[in-house]
C-alpha cells in the first residue's frame, strides 16, 4: 500500500537551516545537507528546502547548496523559495532537485505553474498555499511569508492550481503554524476531497497524535514540520513506529 | 563504465548523483558508439511519453536501444518506452516487454499521480535479492505497465501492475531507485554487479 509521508521541512537562510515561530524570531538549527542527510537517514520520506529570503529580499535560487543536498541524500526532496522563472526552475532541476514549489509568484501569476507544467511536467511542480482562516470563516490566501493577504481562497485557488498543473499542493495554515496545537484539519479534509493530486499538510505539528489526526481526519497525504524535529522534540522513527500503531501506513 | 543515455528526460542528474554515491564511473552521453561500448546503460527518464518517443526517433535512438546487448535499465519514463504501447499521447513505443502502458483510474478517490512510497511483491530475478520483498520504494507515475510475463516486481495501486520487468539482457523500474534511499540503491548495486 502507499504509505504516507512524513516531510521534514528545512527552512534556508544564507545557507542555514532556521525556523521561525510564526517566521519571526529566526534560530539558526544547523547545516541543511548535513541535517536532510541524518532525517533521510532515519525515515524521512522526503525532505523540504525553502528559501526563506528569498521572496522578501529578492534573492533567487540557492543551486549550489542544491546540488550538493541532491549529491549526498538518495530520497526526494523539494525546493521553493522565489523562483518566478522557468529559468529559476531549470537552475534547480539540473542542481538535481526532484520537485519545485511555487508560492508566492503562482499566486501573482498562476501561468507559472502552467509554464512550469509543460516545461517539465506535473510532477515536478508543487503548489505551496500559505492561508489564514479570517473572522468571517474564509481562508484567505497570503504571501510573502504570510505577511500579505490575497484576494484569493484557499479551496478555488487549489482547484484552480491543479487544473493549471501542479502536481502537489502543499497548505500551510498560518493560523496553526508554530502553535504545536495540531494541523488545519477540516479544511485539509475538504481540499482533499475536492482535489485529485496529493496533499502536504503543514502547520502546527506539536505531538505524534497530531499526525494520526492529520492522516485520518485531515486525509493529508504527507505531514510536514520543522521545529518538532529540529528540536529533537520528536524523533522519527518514533514517530513512524507510533503512527505504525495507530495502523498508519509507513515505510 | 556505465553510460546513461542523455536525453530530452529530467532527473538524469539524480541518475549520476547515485552512480557517484556507489562509487561507480559513468560517463553521460548521447553518442551511440561510446554507449555500445559501456559495459551497462542506464535509460533513465521523467516526462511524457510521445514527445520523448519523437524525440528518440529523430535522434535514431529508438532502434539502437532495442539493439543493445549489454544489460540496459529503464527508469520511470524509460521503463514505459521500453513496452509496446503508451496511451499518454496513444503512441507506440519500443516494444521490448510485452506489456502496455495505460492511464491510472482511481477505483476508490486514490490520487493521480501515484506519488510516494510503495511496496514492491512477488520480486523475482537478478535485480531483486528475496531481502527486497515487500520493501518500499519511490514512485512518481500517473500511467502504469500491465501485468505480464516479464513482470519481476508487482506493486498495487488502485490494480496490481508491473513495478519491475526483465527480458533477456532489458531490466526495468518502475520507481526511481535513485532515489528510493538504502532499498534503492541495493537494486541499483544489484544492476551494476550483473
Amino acid at each position: 500500500m502507499l504509505s504516507k509521508r512524513i516531510i521534514p521541512c528545512l527552512d534556508i537562510k544564507d545557507g542555514e537551516t532556521v525556523k521561525g515561530i510564526n517566521f519571526v524570531g529566526i534560530k539558526s538549527v544547523g547545516d541543511p545537507v548535513e541535517l536532510g542527510a541524518l532525517y533521510a537517514e532515519q525515515g524521512a520520506d522526503e525532505l523540504v528546502f525553502l528559501d526563506i529570503t528569498a521572496t522578501h529580499e529578492g534573492r533567487k535560487t540557492f543551486a549550489e547548496l542544491v546540488k550538493r543536498i541532491a549529491q549526498n541524500i538518495n530520497i526526494p526532496f523539494t525546493v521553493g523559495g522565489g523562483i518566478s522563472e522557468i529559468s529559476d526552475a531549470d537552475v534547480l532541476l539540473r542542481a538535481g532537485a526532484d520537485k519545485i514549489s511555487l508560492n508566492s509568484s503562482a499566486v501573482r501569476n498562476p501561468q507559472l505553474i502552467n509554464d512550469m507544467a509543460d516545461a517539465f511536467g506535473s510532477q515536478f511542480v508543487v503548489v505551496a498555499i500559505d492561508a489564514r482562516l479570517d473572522d468571517s470563516g474564509k481562508w484567505v490566501v497570503t504571501v510573502n511569508g504570510g505577511r500579505i493577504p490575497t484576494d484569493k481562497e484557499l479551496f478555488s485557488w487549489a482547484k484552480e492550481a491543479q487544473d493549471r498543473g501542479a502536481g502537489e499542493i502543499l497548505f500551510t495554515s498560518m493560523n496553526h503554524d508554530g502553535t504545536k496545537n495540531g494541523f488545519a484539519n477540516e479544511a485539509l479534509a475538504q481540499l482533499s476531497d475536492e482535489l485529485s493530486i496529493p496533499i502536504i499538510a503543514s502547520g502546527g505539528a506539536g505531538k505524534m497524535e497530531h499526525f494520526t489526526d492529520v492522516f485520518t481526519k485531515g486525509k493529508a497525504d504527507a505531514g510536514l514540520a520543522a521545529s518538532i524535529f529540529h528540536y529533537k522534540e520528536i524523533a522519527i522513527p518514533d514517530l513512524k513506529d507510533y503512527l505504525r500503531g495507530e495502523g498508519i501506513v509507513m515505510r | 563504465m556505465i553510460a546513461i543515455i542523455d536525453y530530452n528526460a529530467g532527473n538524469i542528474q539524480s541518475v549520476e548523483f547515485a552512480m557517484e554515491r556507489l562509487g561507480v564511473d559513468y560517463i553521460t552521453t548521447n553518442d551511440k558508439e561510446k554507449i555500445r561500448q559501456a559495459e551497462k546503460v542506464i535509460f533513465p527518464g521523467v516526462g511524457e511519453a510521445k514527445n520523448t518517443m519523437e524525440f528518440l526517433k529523430a535522434q535514431g535512438l529508438d532502434t539502437f536501444i532495442k539493439e543493445l546487448k549489454q544489460p540496459v535499465l529503464g527508469i520511470c519514463l524509460g521503463m514505459q518506452l521500453m513496452c509496446q504501447h503508451s496511451e499518454e499521447g496513444d503512441v507506440d513505443a519500443l516494444g521490448i516487454f510485452d506489456a502496455t502502458v495505460k492511464l491510472f483510474k482511481p477505483q476508490n478517490g486514490e490520487k493521480v499521480p501515484h506519488m510516494g512510497w510503495n511496496t514492491i511483491t512477488d520480486v523475482k530475478g537478478k535485480l531483486f535479492t528475496n531481502d527486497l520483498e515487500a520493501k518500499y520504494v519511490y514512485f512518481v507515475h500517473s500511467y502504469y505497465a500491465e501485468l505480464c510475463d516479464e513482470t519481476v516486481a508487482t506493486t498495487n495501486y488502485t490494480l496490481p501492475y508491473s513495478s519491475a520487468l526483465h527480458k533477456n539482457n532489458f531490466y526495468a523500474t518502475q520507481f526511481h531507485p535513485e532515489k528510493s534511499g538504502d532499498v534503492g540503491e541495493q537494486i541499483l548495486k544489484n544492476f551494476i554487479n550483473l
